[in-house]
């Protein structure tokens, strides 16, 4: 059994990843069970980084309390708080306790969230965020100083494999890629033969894939999906399936296709693992991991 | 041609701004803000008319030709009696105009507008940003098209996972500038631009207040 997360990608196993999201304030109750719960089920757990631009605990406060309780953890970093002293200082803290595999993002608009009228920074992007962790592996910071001790993590990115057009996407990935990422957690997938057709590009890199699995809860959440989340896809039959359930048992409905996603994708080897989102249904993900066979 | 896009303010953030002043001469302009329907001569004439309304004295009204222009000074010179018996100017202009104003005369000037960006009209009525000055021109590389500016987020090294069919996700009136520069560069057959990595940009390719001296010749 692999001990850290990149033991487990380089180890060839199916690789399971879930997330975890820090509350807002301080009650840590349900966020330290959720981590609980999952610790020892999957290969690491994000921790998200004021997920939708909406103002929480750190992601780095929540990787902390991993590192406690036990389990991997990924530090997810988005570029649009901090700049690059910031980010370059959270990259040695996060080293320095422990955390070793970070996730780096661009971050969503700051209109999109809580504090509307925040100044946003985005000094650096996605595959400059990655180069500089790579820069302070080196031994230096980014403005060429030496550093007195330095990092190591295991770095990942994310890409949307049904973005439409796709081809501004995947110059991007290739740039992540090139800037050092190791690994890739991708947007939600919901169509297996576009996913297919993105893996036949994609495994020509040195990188591991683990496919995004956001969990269906109900048919109009299917809905708002696709008409506000850039890039999810949600297909006509999985939304029919969903609205087919009967009353109260949507949820398990959801489980039982994600599953059976989960259980498709491993059976045709398509990609290194996958990545479930159970966003606020944290709870469940043992049921997806259950229904998918993997448990 | 740029222009300065402005907006108006809230009729309620200006009576707060005018609280306690209550002999008043306004000042519109007959370039940017008359192009923008923001604070030319109907939009001065307005405010005039509202504000006496809530028991303002207008001590007088008039448009300049090009508020941000040294000339202002020259043209307000006939105007001085009426501008001498008002406690404060409001101005229809944008904040170029306004500063203007503000150096060439003691007196304490108001905005009506809020200056949103300098434009360009790319179409009737339609007007876009398309540079920010920041300093540190990457268009050479970009197919002539300013990710800078044109990024909500400034991204240099490609589109965001917000991106959905070409719009922006803030907003889908706003093109993703990533989708434009991507097409640009395909049909110019040069994506391999695209593809370059471009380091952390430098930001301070002229550290904030800008300032420019011409050399001895």
């Amino acid at each position: 059994m692999p001990t850290t997360f990149k033991e487990a990608l380089k180890s060839g196993k199916f690789v399971v990843t879930s997330e975890v999201a820090p509350p807002k304030g301080t009650n840590l109750e349900k966020f330290k069970h959720h981590i609980e719960l999952l610790k020892d089920k999957v290969d690491a757990m994000n921790v998200t980084d004021h997920q939708s631009s909406v103002m929480r605990y750190p992601s780095l406060g929540g990787c902390l309390l991993v590192n406690e309780i036990g389990g991997e953890v990924i530090l997810q970093m988005t570029c649009r708080d901090r700049n690059r002293l910031a980010l370059q200082a959270d990259l040695l803290f996060a080293s320095s306790r422990g955390i070793h595999n970070v996730l780096c993002l661009t971050g969503d608009s700051i209109i999109l969230g809580d504090h509307k009228e925040a100044k946003s920074v985005f000094d650096l992007d996605s595959s400059q965020l990655l180069e500089v962790i790579r820069i302070l592996e080196g031994g230096k910071d980014l403005g060429g100083n030496e550093l007195d001790g330095s990092v190591s993590f295991c770095a990942g990115a994310i890409v949307t494999p049904e973005a439409d057009p796709i081809e501004p996407q995947l110059i991007k990935f290739e740039k992540k890629i090139e800037a050092g990422a190791e690994f890739i957690q991708t947007q939600a997938v919901y169509d297996l033969d576009k996913f297919k057709e993105f893996m036949n590009y994609a495994r020509q890199f040195n990188v591991k894939i683990l496919a995004g699995i956001i969990l269906l809860t109900s048919a109009p959440m299917a809905r708002f999906m696709n008409k506000n989340i850039a890039g999810v896809s949600v297909r006509q039959e999985l939304i029919d399936e969903m609205a087919s359930a009967p009353k109260g048992q949507a949820l398990q409905k959801g489980i039982e296709i994600a599953g059976r996603m989960i259980a498709c994708i491993k059976a045709e080897n398509m990609c290194d693992g996958v990545h479930i989102m159970a966003i606020g249904k944290e709870e469940t993900v043992p049921d997806i991991m259950a229904a998918a066979g993997i448990i | 041609m740029i222009r300065s896009i402005t907006q108006k303010k809230s009729e309620e953030a200006i009576d707060l701004l005018l609280n306690g002043l209550n002999r008043i001469f306004i000042i519109g302009c007959g370039t940017c803000t008359t192009l923008t329907r923001t604070g030319g001569e109907p939009e001065v004439r307005a405010l005039k008319e509202i504000l006496s309304q809530k028991g303002k004295i207008i001590t007088g009204t008039t448009v300049v030709p090009v508020a941000c222009d040294n000339l202002t000074r020259d043209f307000l010179r006939e105007f001085g009696a009426q501008i001498d018996q008002a406690n404060c100017l409001l101005i229809t202009s944008c904040a170029f105009g306004v500063q203007t104003i503000a150096r060439q005369l003691r007196k304490m000037v108001v905005p009506a507008l809020d200056t949103l960006f300098i434009g360009k009209e790319t179409g009737f009525g339609m007007f876009d940003e398309i540079c920010t000055q920041c300093g540190t021109c990457i268009i050479g590389e970009t197919g002539g098209i300013c990710p800078v500016t044109n990024c909500h987020k400034g991204l240099v090294n490609g589109p965001c996972g917000g991106t959905n069919h070409g719009k922006c996700e803030i907003d889908v009136a706003k093109d993703c500038v990533w989708t434009l520069i991507y097409n640009r560069l395909k049909e110019l057959e040069r994506l391999d631009a695209m593809r370059k990595y471009q380091k952390p940009r430098n930001h301070q390719g002229e550290p904030k207040p800008g300032k420019f001296k011409l050399p001895a010749a």
